[in-house]
């Protein structure tokens, strides 16, 4: 089984009311120094592998459904599940 | 006229768009569940606000996979009047049937009261009973209603007249252009985040909501009926 973990956040273009939020409450706390906030989502997906490349698979998924690529960006990586 | 009102898991305001339409409007309306697969015998759709799927992942995401989805993209391909509020303008977003997505409200807060808009297009099939320009009171009820999209869209959807309401005065979410409400090109798939099913009567503190209702019947019986 392959664990693939996703990365979704908001592009450099959107304001992230979100994180700006965020980052006035670390700067109310004196954590001057946090410079941007940025929240987004993280996925675990555990798949099994098949004869398409999984990297074409996830991208497609991303591309479809779990990133809106109007508003996000999405990164993942690729890595071997360990078997319990 | 009869109109469909799709409701998904978790659609909240599917019975305000039965009673507007069935007894304010007096038309015929049926509810479908999302699992259909014809929409045929239907001259409207209208996709009613909620939470589809728990708003899982993001707004309209999930529900924009439907069974019934692919019949709504149907009817929007043969120029049926689809009518999409407040979750149901998010779902026909992330469907592609509008340009744009939606973003948290700027403030962060969920928004519920009436609020001013103004009709920017009067010549779409949902706004030809309202004056140019006309001041209405309808209400929202949205967390994430803070519409974003690139700046070539924008240019677009104003230079084609997509845009059909503007927040009059007051934008509440912070959307672009203070848009609360947007067409296709072909002007028969509008998506707007106010409720006009919720001010359909002087009881519910304003009427103004029922013109887009009677807007679209007129279009349908100019076009549709001999010798209306």
């Amino acid at each position: 089984m392959m664990k693939v973990k996703v990365h979704v956040t908001l592009r450099e273009s959107v304001l992230d009311p979100q994180g700006t939020a965020v980052k006035n409450s670390l700067h109310a706390m004196n954590y001057h120094e946090v410079q941007d906030v940025r929240i987004g989502k993280y996925l675990e997906l555990l798949i099994e592998p098949s004869d398409r490349p999984i990297e074409e698979t996830v991208k497609e998924m991303c591309e479809k459904l779990l990133a809106n690529t109007v508003i996000e960006n999405y990164e993942f990586e690729v890595e071997e599940a360990v078997t319990q | 006229m009869k109109f469909a009102v799709i409701v998904f898991p978790g659609s909240n305001c599917d019975i305000d768009m039965y009673h507007a339409v069935k007894d304010e409007l007096g038309e015929e309306v049926e509810y479908v569940w999302h699992d259909a697969t014809d929409l045929s015998q239907y001259d409207g759709i209208l996709l009613p606000g909620g939470f589809s799927y728990g708003d899982y992942l993001r707004s309209g995401s999930i529900a924009r996979f439907s069974n019934v989805m692919s019949e709504v993209v149907k009817a929007a391909e043969e120029g049926k009047p689809v009518l999409g509020v407040c979750n149901g303008f998010q779902i026909l977003l992330e469907a592609g049937l509008l340009p744009g997505a939606m973003l948290r409200n700027q403030g962060l807060k969920f928004i519920c009261r009436p609020v001013e808009l103004e009709v920017v297009n009067n010549e779409t099939m949902f706004t030809t009973s309202y004056q140019l320009h006309e001041r209405i009171t309808v209400p929202v009820a949205h967390g994430e209603g803070n519409y974003f999209c690139d700046e070539d869209t924008l240019k677009q959807l104003e230079k084609n007249g997509q845009i059909a309401f503007r927040y009059a005065d007051d934008n509440p979410n912070g959307s672009l252009l203070s848009i609360a409400g947007i067409t296709n090109k072909e002007g028969n798939v509008l998506g707007m985040m106010p409720h006009p099913e919720r001010a359909v009567d002087g009881l519910l503190g304003s009427a103004d909501g029922l013109k887009l209702f009677q807007s679209i019947v007129k279009h349908w019986r100019d076009s549709h009926v001999v010798n209306a």
